[in-house]
């Protein structure tokens, strides 16, 4: 297990747990975080003023919890639609990483169905899908889609019923439901952390992080911010292990 | 229920900027074969990301970096960690973070 990456194989899908319906019950302790979230979202882009048609094409289409959050926020403040979208481009690049991470385990994929797996990736299902790597050393498609179709399907339901309960609930933050999508992120840390056995080094490597994150935010955005963490934090574990 | 025009247009462009970059490096880092350290290095992304992401999500509250005690995000942190780290579940997890900011915020407003 010491160096999981280096053993990639790209198994064709054999075992009963390779199904799509093993991908759907892997998604499930993750459905309480998209629902909260979603239903959160759902309520904050009612209150931005958008109507449950506006809210279902976007959650159809945009798909990215972060980004709906932005866009509805930009909308109250009557930012333009460019400034919303360059915004929006800067926010999700960090998706560059997450695709890049996953493309090896799916080499043995056409461009187009690698397009159909990457076209549903978010951070928590990325979270789960790397979790899936380090325990087996690759990643089976059919699992891949369970995974990202049950959290789409969720996180869709969630948004529209959040925006239809929107209309009552003026204060999300009360209940904690913005907190969920940290807690997530917490818990997914957390759990990568775990299945690698590298403990001494991923905990030194998510230290550098957190203080990148927090202190590039002065001077720039935090999507960047987490861009720019990543890629140092990333380069120091990757030096550590080569000189250990 | 109508879909207004520039809301359309903000929802069209968000959505093709959020799809490239997640299919882009799937579709083409899949046709070539990565240097090992390459792999290396992103073995440690997602560790990152996950770790940029909470920091941000803890310590900042809209532009202000907060590093208070009455930081409820903080706090509600410290048991969502401790039942992560005991379950390695998910799901506990996120109850446990919703519970306790919940109940945070709520002693703190009061």
């Amino acid at each position: 297990m010491g160096l999981a990456n280096d053993q990639i194989e790209t198994v064709a899908d054999s075992s009963d747990k390779d199904t799509f319906r093993q991908g759907i019950k892997d998604c499930v302790p993750t459905l309480l975080g998209y629902l909260s979230i979603g239903f959160a979202a759902g309520v904050i882009e009612k209150t931005a003023g958008l109507s449950i048609a506006e809210i279902a094409l976007m959650s159809l289409i945009l798909y990215a919890g972060s980004a709906q959050f932005i866009a509805a926020g930009m909308m109250v403040a009557s930012s333009s639609i460019t400034t919303i979208i360059i915004t929006i481009f800067f926010v999700n690049l960090r998706h560059l990483l997450l695709s890049a991470a996953l493309a090896p385990y799916f080499r043995h994929l056409s461009p187009l169905r690698n397009m159909l797996v990457g076209s549903l990736l978010t951070d928590e299902s990325f979270g789960v899908a790397m979790n899936e790597a380090a325990k087996k050393n690759y990643i089976s498609e059919k699992w891949m889609h369970g995974l990202n179709i049950t959290a789409y399907l969720n996180w869709c339901v969630a948004n529209i019923a959040g925006a239809f309960f929107g209309q009552w609930i003026s204060n999300p933050e009360k209940f904690g439901l913005d907190f969920a999508l940290t807690a997530m992120f917490i818990g997914l840390l957390v759990l990568s952390m775990l299945s690698r056995r590298k403990i001494a080094r991923d905990v030194v490597v998510a230290i550098i992080a957190v203080v990148i994150a927090v202190g590039t935010s002065s001077v720039m955005s935090g999507s960047m911010g987490v861009i720019v963490a990543t890629i140092f934090a990333s380069t120091i574990g990757m030096v550590m292990e080569k000189w250990k | 229920m109508e879909v207004r025009w520039d809301v359309f247009l903000v929802i069209v462009g968000t959505a093709i900027v959020t799809f490239i970059p997640r299919v882009l490096p799937l579709m083409v880092l899949s046709r070539f074969q990565l240097p090992e350290w390459a792999t290396r290095w992103l073995s440690y992304v997602p560790i990152s990301v996950m770790a940029a992401l909470v920091a941000q999500e803890i310590f900042k509250h809209g532009e202000e970096i907060s590093f208070s005690t009455n930081n409820v995000e903080l706090l509600a942190a410290i048991p969502t960690f401790l039942i992560a780290i005991i379950t390695r579940s998910l799901l506990a997890s996120v109850l446990v973070g919703i519970i306790s900011s919940m109940v945070l915020r709520f002693l703190f407003s009061s």
